[in-house]
């Protein structure tokens, strides 16, 4: 099952590093988004400081929202979604495999983007632990959320626009979650981010035991 | 090898196969013929486990289609008008990502390239960037690195040269030589014809024709095919005289030889498990 897991997310990496996507759009995208939120709160330095959770959590999930759709779009072109089925592979480690490649990418842009916030927003990290693991288990489960959802709307002649409609209120949770743990980690706010990373986490757990589970139902459905 | 009893598939509310019987055995190549929107390709969709049958009963390698049709689908090679393949990869790493997936080992994927002439100056190279006919070519190559057992090919010939059609026509052979089964839907029947198919006429959804019930000689013929030593070619182009596959099996351990299809009581690959 790991094996197979790590196959498809192998598969999706090499293909991400071929096609330069990741890096020649999602990146830049994301960091407009930083850019274009410093414009609308006019470049208010303590502003900007006070808001930096809110706003790298929800350029992370726009830019992720890229990641996702690409991710999927490759499967949908010239027969490889049947071929991926008559490979016999179980859905499971497919889920697996496509959510380790979507994880590992959104890592490498909360890197970028963590860089961006520190450098655009002055912005200060207090907590380093609890920063890289609220980042590790956000991505973790925007990463299995988008994944589901992503096999649901992968046929759709309406793919494009309705994967933000049903993901995003999935992921408001880790939105939420993610985006206080920052508070404390960036010393923002004055809240318990550890225990806001408990209920990240425990999303996180539902949406991957919940994904290995349907996304068999999904594939076939879809 | 595939029973199929008044089996109905829709596709949406549209009756794709309005009650299809047909029966076939191991070793046969059967050509579906019949106008477009007869349904030939939902017929190969529905035997390769792709579609569940909407009413009817279908049997396809022992295994139920009604519930169980995810058993039938890693021991199928299909080739349809699309080619299955990830643009971004090359040649040799979509062959070497499909053998893997599918549970074959990676070491029959040289080959496989070689015999679908895909190798040498193509190894290397974006299936992107590739004609039709250099993409029909690597689909079928990740086609023969798996070994199936059953062969669904959707107008195998479409975009090919020459050179490829005649490969195409010696992988078909070859493979119902060791014994698998080959249905092929295609409108170039003169093509097909010196393949000595049996031939199956759709029309509407339903089997209009065929001339196995009109001509029971003809199952026949194509039941002995494994046994001519002169077809008993593997699918690497290594002639294998104690390969009788097929119904005439004799000797299951010389039929695990041939790399053209899966020996049945072989053990298992993990995807069979």
């Amino acid at each position: 099952m790991l094996r197979d897991a790590w196959l498809i997310a192998a598969k999706d990496l090499r293909i991400e590093w071929r096609s330069r996507v990741a890096t020649n759009q999602v990146a830049p995208f994301a960091f407009l988004i930083l850019v274009l939120f410093a414009f609308a709160l006019d470049a208010n330095s303590a502003a900007l400081r006070e808001f930096t959770p809110g706003l790298f959590w929800v350029a992370v999930l726009f830019s992720g929202m890229l990641a996702i759709q690409r991710s999927f779009s490759i499967e949908s072109s010239d027969g490889v979604g049947d071929a991926l089925l008559l490979s016999g592979i179980e859905p499971a480690s497919m889920f697996l495999g496509k959510a380790l490649a979507i994880f590992l990418q959104l890592l490498a842009l909360e890197v970028i983007l963590a860089v961006a916030v520190l450098v655009l927003y002055d912005a200060g990290i207090e907590d380093g632990v609890l920063f890289a693991t609220t980042s590790l288990v956000a991505a973790a489960g925007v990463a299995a959320a988008g994944t589901l959802y992503g096999v649901l709307s992968v046929n759709l002649r309406v793919k494009e626009t309705i994967l933000p409609l049903l993901l995003l209120p999935v992921l408001a949770p880790v939105l939420i979650g993610a985006t206080r743990a920052f508070n404390d980690a960036l010393g923002t706010a004055a809240v318990d981010g550890w225990a806001w990373l408990g209920v990240l986490g425990l999303f996180a757990v539902i949406y991957i035991v919940f994904g290995s589970f349907a996304y068999g139902v999904l594939l076939e459905d879809s | 090898m595939i029973h199929l009893r008044g089996v109905i598939a829709l596709l949406g509310r549209f009756p794709a196969l309005a009650g299809v019987d047909l029966d076939v055995g191991p070793g046969e190549i059967v050509l579906l013929q019949g106008p477009n929107g007869a349904g030939k390709t939902t017929l190969l969709r529905l035997c390769g486990g792709l579609l569940a049958p909407s009413g009817g009963t279908a049997s396809v390698l022992g295994v139920d289609l009604t519930g169980k049709r995810r058993q039938v689908r890693s021991r199928v090679g299909m080739v349809g008008h699309a080619s299955g393949l990830y643009g971004d990869l090359t040649v040799a790493e979509n062959v070497r990502f499909w053998a893997r997936a599918c549970g074959a080992g990676a070491q029959d994927v040289p080959a496989a390239l070689d015999r679908m002439g895909v190798a040498h100056r193509l190894h290397d190279v974006p299936v992107a960037r590739l004609s039709a006919g250099q993409r029909r070519r690597t689909s079928l190559a990740a086609v023969v690195v798996r070994r199936p057992e059953l062969w669904l090919l959707d107008e195998p010939h479409a975009g090919l040269d020459q050179v490829g059609r005649d490969l195409v026509d010696t992988l078909i052979t070859d493979a119902a030589g060791a014994g698998a089964t080959v249905l092929v839907a295609s409108h170039e029947l003169d093509r097909i014809r010196p393949l000595n198919p049996r031939v199956v006429t759709l029309a509407g959804g339903v089997v209009h024709d065929d001339v196995a019930k009109r001509d029971p000689e003809v199952r026949g013929v194509q039941g002995s095919r494994a046994e001519d030593p002169a077809q008993a070619e593997s699918a690497h182009g290594v002639r294998d005289p104690g390969v009788t596959g097929g119904m005439g099996a004799e000797d299951p351990t010389q039929a695990e030889s041939a790399p053209g299809v899966r020996d049945p009581e072989a053990p298992k690959g993990k995807r069979d498990a």
